[in-house]
C-alpha cells in the first residue's frame, strides 16, 4: 500500500507540470497586465513600461515561465503585484481564514445533513421525509448569494448577532484569547450559510443510498437474525449507505481550502475565494499561478485521500 | 398427531400493492410443517414460493404489503406479530437461508461477526463462549479452517463456503424450523450437492423442520418428505414426495414432470408448458388459474371454485380438470409433444 501511496505522489509530478504549462500560458492570455490599474491620468505612459520591463513581462512566455518554474519548485512563487507581499505568506495567512471557515462548515454540513440523510431515508415516503425533501430543495433552489444577504441582513445587520464583515476584530492582539474567539465570532454566520447551502447533496445522497441499502439481500438477513430494527441500522443499513459518502471525504477535506467565492465575498471574510477573484481582476499572475497550482495539487490529493479511505472502510477495495 | 406439528399455515394470503390497490401474490394457502420434516414447496418464478417463505418471519416491506389469514406457531399467530415481537422468533426458532450467499452477507462485516450476531441477541454467553461457538458452528458446517474463516470478509470466500456460512447462520441457535429460499440455485452444480446434504444432515443432528423452497424438482426428489406445488398463487398439489413423483396428478404437476430432460428420450426439443404466468395484477382470481395455458382442455371439465380435493390419503389435487387432462399430443415414438399453434 504505501509503495502505491509513493508511486501515486511520483504520478502527480508529470501532472502538475502539464497543469502549470496550461495555467501560464492562458494567465498570460489574459488582456492587461499588472500595472494597468495602476494608469491615472497622470502617470507617464514611460513610467508604465519601465516598470514592465523590469518585472520581465515583455520577455517571451517561455523565458518567463522557465524563470517561474525555476523558483516555484524551490517553494517561491514571487511577489504579488498588487499586495506587495511574498505570495506564499500571503496565500498561507488566506488559506488559514479559509481552512477554519471551511472546517466549521464541513462539520455543520455533516452535522445537519447525516441525520436528516438517515431519518428521510428510514421513513421515506412518511410527512418527515416529505418535509426532508422541501428542506432540500429549497435550499438547493436558493442562489448562494441570496441566502448570504438574507442572513446577513437578519442576523448581522437588524439583530446584530454576529458581526457583518471581517475575519476578527481588530481591536485584538494575535495570540490572545480574545482574538481567537473574535475570529471563531466572525466565522458562524459565514460557516451556517455555506453548511446550509451544501446540505441537498449529501441528504439527498444519502436518502436515497438508504432506501437502496434498505431493501438488500444482507439487510433481510440481519433481520432474519431476529436483532433489533436499530441494530440493523446502525451495524447494516447505515454503514453501508455512508460508503459513498466516504468515497467524497477524501475531496472534502481537500477542498477545506478552496473556500467560496460568493460566501467570502458577501460575508467581507478574507479568503482564498476572495483572493483568487482579486487577483484575477487584477491580473496578479504570482498569485494565480500559485493559486491554480495549489488547487490543481489538492484535486489530485483528494482522489488519492479518497482511495486511501475507501481502502480503509470498505474491505473489498484494496490498494495494490 | 398434533403434538408433533410445527407450524400451520391456514388460508393465507399476502398481498402487494400496485398503484393504492393490492394485489394477492399467495393466495389462500394452507400448509402444515412437522418435526423433522422437509417439506419443498416448487413452482416456477413468481408463483409466490418466495413471498410465502419470507412472510412466515415477516420479511416483507410492511408499508406495501397486506397479510391475511394464520400463520400458527407455538400457538402465536405470526402475521399479526409486531416486528419487535417477531425478532424474539427470527434466529432463534425460525431461521433463513437465501438463495445467493454472496448479496445475503454483509459486505463490510468479518464473518465471524455476522454468524455471531444472532447469538448476542438469543443466547446468554459471554463474549468468549460466543467466539468459541462461532467456531465451532463453522466446523459444524465443514469449514476446515474456521479460525481464518470467521476473520475473512465474504468477498474472500467461494460460493460453496458463503452458503456454508449462511448454514451456520441459520442454524446457529438451533431454530425449530429452517426455511430453505432457493439454497442451492446460486451454486456450482457440484457444490449444490454438497450443501444439500449438509442441510439434510444439520436436520437430522437438530431435528428441526425444513420449509425448502426450489424450482428444482431434482432436488425435491432427493432431499424432501412432502411437496406442495405452487401455481400463481396456490397450492395447486400437495402429496409425499413419492407419491408425487409416481402418480402426479393435476396437469400442471405432469407438465413440470415432462418437462425434465430426459437422458434417454430421443426428443430434439424440451418439452415446455406454453404460455407463462400471468403477472400478479392480470391474474385470473375466479376458475382454474392453469386453464389459460392448457386450452385443448374442455371448459367443463374446470370446477367453477377449484378446491383441493384429498385423493388418497395426504394427496391433495386442486380442481377437476386433472381427470380430463391429457398432453396434446402423441408423437410416433411414444413421446408428448406439446400444443404447438
Amino acid at each position: 500500500m504505501w509503495k502505491t501511496i509513493v508511486r501515486r505522489f511520483l504520478l502527480m509530478i508529470p501532472q502538475l507540470f502539464v497543469l502549470s504549462i496550461l495555467i501560464f500560458i492562458l494567465a498570460k492570455f489574459m488582456p492587461g497586465d499588472p500595472f494597468t490599474g495602476l494608469i491615472t491620468p497622470e502617470t507617464d505612459p514611460s513610467r508604465i513600461e519601465e516598470l514592465t520591463e523590469k518585472a520581465g513581462l515583455n520577455d517571451p512566455w517561455h523565458i518567463q515561465y522557465v524563470r517561474w518554474i525555476a523558483r516555484a519548485v524551490q517553494g517561491d512563487f514571487g511577489m504579488s503585484y498588487t499586495f506587495k507581499r511574498d505570495v506564499a505568506s500571503l496565500i498561507g495567512e488566506r488559506a488559514l481564514n479559509t481552512f477554519w471557515l471551511s472546517f466549521l462548515s464541513v462539520i455543520l454540513l455533516y452535522a445537519i445533513a447525516i441525520p436528516l440523510g438517515i431519518l428521510a431515508g428510514r421513513y421515506h415516503n412518511s410527512r418527515l421525509d416529505k418535509t426532508v425533501i422541501f428542506y432540500s430543495f429549497f435550499t438547493y433552489a436558493i442562489p448562494t448569494f441570496v441566502l448570504s444577504l438574507v442572513f446577513l441582513y437578519i442576523f448581522g445587520y437588524k439583530l446584530e448577532w454576529f458581526p457583518t464583515s471581517g475575519s476578527v476584530d481588530i481591536k485584538y492582539e494575535p495570540g490572545t484569547l480574545g482574538y481567537i474567539w473574535s475570529k471563531g465570532y466572525h466565522i458562524i454566520l459565514p460557516a451556517i450559510t455555506y453548511a446550509i447551502l451544501g446540505t441537498t447533496g449529501v441528504i439527498q445522497y444519502l436518502r436515497s443510498e438508504i432506501i437502496d441499502t434498505k431493501a438488500m439481500d444482507f439487510v433481510r438477513t440481519a433481520r432474519s437474525k431476529g436483532i433489533p430494527t436499530r441494530k440493523v441500522y446502525s451495524k447494516h443499513i447505515i454503514r453501508n449507505s455512508l460508503l459513498p459518502i466516504a468515497a467524497f471525504l477524501g475531496f472534502t477535506i481537500t477542498g477545506l481550502l478552496g473556500g467560496s467565492i460568493f460566501i467570502e465575498t458577501i460575508f467581507g471574510y478574507p479568503g482564498m475565494g476572495q483572493l483568487f477573484v482579486s487577483s484575477i481582476s487584477s491580473r496578479d499572475y504570482s498569485v494565480i499561478t500559485a493559486l491554480v497550482m495549489l488547487y490543481g495539487f489538492l484535486t489530485l490529493l483528494g482522489s488519492l485521500l479518497s482511495d486511501i479511505i475507501m481502502s480503509i472502510v470498505d474491505p473489498r477495495i484494496r490498494i495494490e | 398427531m398434533e403434538t408433533d406439528v410445527l407450524l400451520r399455515i391456514k388460508d393465507l394470503h399476502i398481498g402487494f400493492r400496485i398503484n393504492e390497490s393490492f394485489y394477492n401474490a399467495v393466495d389462500g394457502v394452507s400448509l402444515t410443517l412437522r418435526k423433522n420434516e422437509i417439506l419443498a414447496i416448487v413452482g416456477e418464478s413468481g408463483c409466490g414460493k418466495s413471498t410465502l417463505a419470507t412472510s412466515i418471519i415477516g420479511l416483507f416491506d410492511r408499508s406495501n404489503t397486506r397479510i391475511q389469514g394464520e400463520i400458527l406457531f407455538k400457538n402465536k399467530n405470526l402475521a399479526t406479530l409486531t416486528e419487535d415481537q417477531l425478532n424474539d422468533i427470527r434466529g432463534l426458532d425460525i431461521s433463513m437461508i437465501f438463495q445467493d450467499p454472496l448479496s445475503a452477507l454483509n459486505p463490510l462485516m468479518r464473518i465471524g461477526e455476522q454468524i455471531e450476531e444472532g447469538l448476542i441477541y438469543h443466547t446468554k454467553f459471554s463474549s468468549h463462549d460466543r467466539k468459541r461457538k462461532v467456531l465451532e458452528l463453522l466446523k459444524q458446517v465443514g469449514i476446515q479452517n474456521p479460525n481464518r474463516v470467521s476473520r475473512q470478509f465474504p468477498h474472500q470466500l467461494s460460493g460453496g463456503m458463503r452458503q456454508r456460512v449462511m448454514i451456520a447462520i441459520a442454524i446457529s441457535c438451533k431454530p425449530k424450523i429452517i426455511i430453505a429460499d432457493e439454497p442451492t440455485t446460486a451454486l456450482d452444480v457440484t457444490i449444490q450437492a454438497q450443501i444439500l446434504d449438509l442441510l439434510v444432515e444439520m436436520q437430522q443432528e437438530t431435528g428441526a423442520g425444513i420449509i425448502l423452497i426450489t424450482h428444482d424438482l431434482g432436488i425435491v426428489a432427493e432431499v424432501a418428505n412432502r411437496v406442495a406445488v405452487m401455481y400463481a398463487g396456490e397450492i395447486i398439489e400437495e402429496a409425499p414426495v413419492k407419491e408425487l413423483f409416481l402418480y402426479p396428478k393435476h396437469p400442471y404437476t405432469r407438465s413440470l414432470l415432462h418437462s425434465i430432460p430426459q437422458m434417454n428420450s430421443y426428443t430434439n426439443r424440451l418439452n415446455a408448458i406454453e404460455g407463462m404466468v400471468p403477472s400478479l395484477k392480470y391474474l385470473p382470481r375466479l376458475g382454474c388459474r392453469f386453464s389459460s395455458r392448457i386450452p385443448w382442455i374442455r371448459k367443463e371439465a374446470h370446477e367453477k371454485r377449484p378446491a383441493l380435493h384429498e385423493i388418497s390419503p395426504g394427496h391433495f389435487v386442486r380442481c377437476t380438470c386433472w381427470k380430463e387432462f391429457h398432453f396434446n399430443k402423441v408423437k410416433g415414438d411414444g413421446t408428448y409433444e406439446l400444443y404447438a399453434n
